[in-house]
């Protein structure tokens, strides 16, 4: 499991690899907060391309960026889901909750 | 009663590193279905989710033994049980409603019952307080012989 943070503009773009269960959501939510909570940016991307397994603890992962960005004003979009991980998404109804992107790169997610 | 063609065992304690090799073992010993990338997916996942409920759970504040069972049946159908030794369920009805968690400030989503419900084809739960919980799943693989055939 990995995270890469992007930062551009004030907007912070999370890169996630690798198996989201409740024991990798615990080091990416200790990473991205810990970022998050200096800059404060207005939008966090947390983007999945690289992501190959999800289970509801990414759930409650994407849920508590959504309280966390709100604290200052800002949103969450959520990018570049493959279809497996798209089942689940859906599932929770998290569409009622942050935005879901396509196809996202990163010249596109700065403009 | 059908008898299962192969079985297998695992038990592993309750730390969350085991996680992800809870769901690979099971979908190790699935893999000899031939199962659909979709449907090897849907398994992990639903394991992912009862192993994590063990874990996050069950054996709260301690650590415990988790106890994976799996058999095959001639149909085509897996069965897989998912036990453990930990607080029990109060009211399992209640605790299955989807959105429902009493991890409220730890970021549970509270679908972890309705994930187990909807990727699978059957799921029972049965529970003691202070006794434990064992949650058993059932999903059929299709065959592909017509495919493989071909
Ligand atoms: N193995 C278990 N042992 C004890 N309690 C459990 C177990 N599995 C589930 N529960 C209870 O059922 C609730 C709902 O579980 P679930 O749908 O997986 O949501 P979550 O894990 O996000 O809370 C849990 O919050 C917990 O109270
Ligand atoms: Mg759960």
């Amino acid at each position: 499991m990995g995270v890469r943070l992007l930062l551009k503009d004030g907007e912070m773009t999370a890169l996630l690899s690798g198996e989201i269960d409740h024991h990798s959501a615990r080091e990416i939510r200790t990473e991205v907060d810990e970022a998050a909570s200096k800059v404060k940016p207005k939008r966090l991307t947390l983007d999945f391309s690289g992501v190959q397994f999800m289970d509801s603890s990414g759930i409650g992962l994407v849920m508590g960026r959504c309280k966390l960005l709100q604290m200052w004003g800002g949103s969450v979009r959520v990018a570049n889901l493959n279809p497996k991980i798209e089942k689940i998404v859906s599932l929770a109804g998290l569409n009622q909750l942050c935005t879901i992107v396509k196809d996202v790169n990163y010249d596109e997610a700065y403009e | 009663m059908m008898k299962p063609t192969n079985e297998m065992a695992v038990s592993f304690l309750s730390c969350s590193a085991n996680e992800s090799f809870g769901r690979a073992a099971v979908a190790a010993f699935a893999a000899q279905l031939d199962p659909t990338i979709d449907e090897l997916s849907d398994i992990k996942t639903a394991v992912s989710e009862a192993v994590t409920n063990c874990i996050v759970h069950a054996y709260r504040d301690t650590l415990g033994v988790i106890y994976i069972t799996c058999k095959l049946y001639e149909d085509g159908r897996l069965s897989i049980r998912i036990r453990d030794k930990g607080c029990g369920i109060e009211d399992v009805e209640k605790a299955m409603q989807p959105l429902f968690t009493t991890s409220e400030n730890e970021e549970r989503a509270g679908l972890g019952f309705a994930v187990m419900e909807s990727f699978m084809d059957k799921l029972r739960v049965t529970s003691k307080p202070g006794k434990g919980t064992t949650v058993t799943m059932y999903k059929t693989i299709k065959r592909r012989q017509a495919e493989k055939n071909t």
